[in-house]
């Protein structure tokens, strides 16, 4: 099986409303920057193109196909979609090169979320008949599992205060962050409840914006003679719908895949693990089996703003960034898509 | 069986999102000016060509066109239908022409209507001008131009549609 390398990675400020810019003005400074980096004209220069978005959120029908103006494509490319995050995306594009029928494929992702009301949007994905008429929202979803996690002494509103602060600390260092910042643990506990028991601040910051990735097969990675990342393992797992079937109070769906992933088969120094929620950090890096010498969202993770669609790849794209910079030489990327962590996605990076 | 069960063909869930609908920077630009009459195209700064209505970028070269072209109200029939149906919700009545149709100075085609024209004679090079909407119709919007209808100008070859400076035919 042909060994997949990442070779780019660009993603926009997270901004809390990205003005005018319609998708296709979201996605191409991205792409440009991702060509640029290997030194490419436009998509022509790859053999796949595979987008992950949601037209639900801005309420633009087919905004994905307009988004291929961005792309270069005459004379025609292959090119596919995902109405997912684009870490999906980039999982399609795997199969592609790994199957040989790409060298090299485009990533990436985009959303306005700020176009519509998201937390209302998000409920219209769930099941048609029993959950999506009672417009229950994403974050009464995410409060309802947090309250199970405090009721049963597997979290305290401590735990998840302390996640907030330190992705917010971290979130210093990332210039695309939308919320930095140092913040007291007591100053967090102080706020008052949103949808109880989440605060505000439990909640990651809604953003728009877009991300894009240049993957390849590992001979293509030389020939461009360009820096790259070893995708050594890559797995996603999905849970039923049914909220009432799951344990939220763990992740299975992460669990498995971090398995299949290899992810306890090497030190973990960095995680970059895609929580909208500050409780969801903690399931997610216990399902993991994370410990003390893994540094936990460097970036600020989803904390530091959220960006639909193209969060999940920025956490891979987060890992890619340190591994090829040489800060380390192995971490682990995680997205999430769906209420209360229904489906996730795991990845293991290595330095070549 | 006794007990007669009916068939469930259907549950009412209505559904009402509202959006802060955006056409995007560079349409926005676009529809700024037509309110005031006023056609505007993007050129593409790597194959040069010029798009009307803009859409922010190239499609062919993947890249920003920022640099905007006042163009003429002047085009070339590029393709036409002749539409023999009623489209519901549509005023005008049947029989109408659809053309693809190439402004002056532009190097891509967009669709309007035809009319006061006789559509047994519509045909692929020929000139062709908007008629307008009174000036305080004007609006954010395509149908600025009601429809564009034929003009006394010599047929453009069909090699050189889509190539016309800004100033027609005349070189």
């Amino acid at each position: 099986m042909k060994d997949v390398a990442i070779v780019a990675f660009s993603q926009s400020d997270c901004l809390a409303q990205a003005g005018a810019a319609n998708e296709v003005e979201l996605i191409m400074p991205q792409l440009q920057a991702v060509f640029q980096q290997v030194g490419l004209n436009n998509a022509q220069d790859v053999d796949f193109v595979c987008s992950g978005s949601c037209d639900y959120l801005q309420g633009a029908a087919f905004a994905f196909v307009a988004g291929v103006d961005a792309l270069g494509a005459v004379p025609p490319i292959k090119e596919s979609h995902v109405e997912m995050d684009a870490a999906w995306a980039l999982y399609e594009s795997i199969l592609k090169i790994r199957m040989g029928h790409a060298e090299s494929a485009l990533v990436y992702g985009f959303g306005r979320a700020s176009s519509g009301n998201l937390r209302t949007v998000l409920s219209q994905q769930l099941d048609p008949y029993y959950l999506a008429p009672l417009w229950i929202d994403s974050i009464s979803l995410a409060a309802l599992q947090a309250r199970m996690l405090l009721d049963r002494g597997l979290v305290t509103e401590r735990d998840m205060a302390e996640v907030v602060a330190r992705c917010r600390r971290n979130a210093l260092n990332n210039p695309h962050a939308r919320l930095s910042g140092e913040i007291s643990i007591e100053t967090l506990l102080a706020e008052p409840g949103l949808v109880a028991p989440l605060r505000k601040s439990d909640c990651a910051p809604v953003a728009d914006g877009a991300a894009a990735m240049i993957i390849c097969t590992v001979e293509q990675a030389r020939e461009w003679a360009v820096p790259f990342a070893l995708i050594s393992g890559i797995d996603h797992r999905i849970e039923t719908h049914n909220l009432g079937m799951r344990d939220l109070c763990d992740s299975v769906s992460t669990r498995l895949a971090a398995g299949t992933a290899g992810v306890a088969q090497g030190p973990v120094e960095v995680a970059e693990l895609y929580a909208p929620f500050s409780h969801q950090e903690i399931i997610l890096s216990r399902a993991l089996g994370l410990g003390a010498d893994t540094e936990i969202n460097p970036s600020g993770g989803a904390m530091a703003g959220n960006l639909m669609m193209a969060s999940g790849l920025s956490r891979i794209g987060e890992v890619f960034r340190r591994i090829v910079s040489g800060d380390i030489s192995r971490g682990v990327a995680h997205a999430t898509s769906g209420p209360c962590l229904q489906h996730n996605l795991v990845a293991v990076l290595e330095s070549a | 069986m006794n007990d007669q069960v009916e068939d469930i063909t259907g549950i009412e869930t209505p559904v009402y999102l509202h959006y802060h609908f955006t056409a995007g920077s560079a349409p926005a630009r676009f529809l700024r000016r037509i309110k005031e009459g006023v056609l505007t195209g993007q050129r593409c700064p790597r194959c040069r060509n010029v798009y009307i209505p803009p859409r922010g970028s190239c499609p062919a070269c993947g890249i920003p066109t920022e640099d905007e072209v006042v163009l003429p109200d002047k085009a070339t029939v590029q393709s036409f239908t002749v539409v023999a149906i009623p489209i519901p919700n549509n005023p005008i009545k049947p029989p109408f022409v659809i053309a693809n149709l190439v402004l002056d100075g532009a190097n891509i085609s967009f669709i309007h209507l035809m009319s006061e024209c006789d559509n047994s004679e519509v045909h692929i090079g020929q000139r062709v001008q908007a008629v307008w909407k009174p000036v305080d119709e004007w609006t954010y919007a395509m149908d600025n131009i009601r429809y564009f209808r034929p003009i006394d100008e010599p047929d453009v070859p069909v090699d050189r549609i889509g190539t016309l400076a800004t100033t027609g035919l005349e070189t």
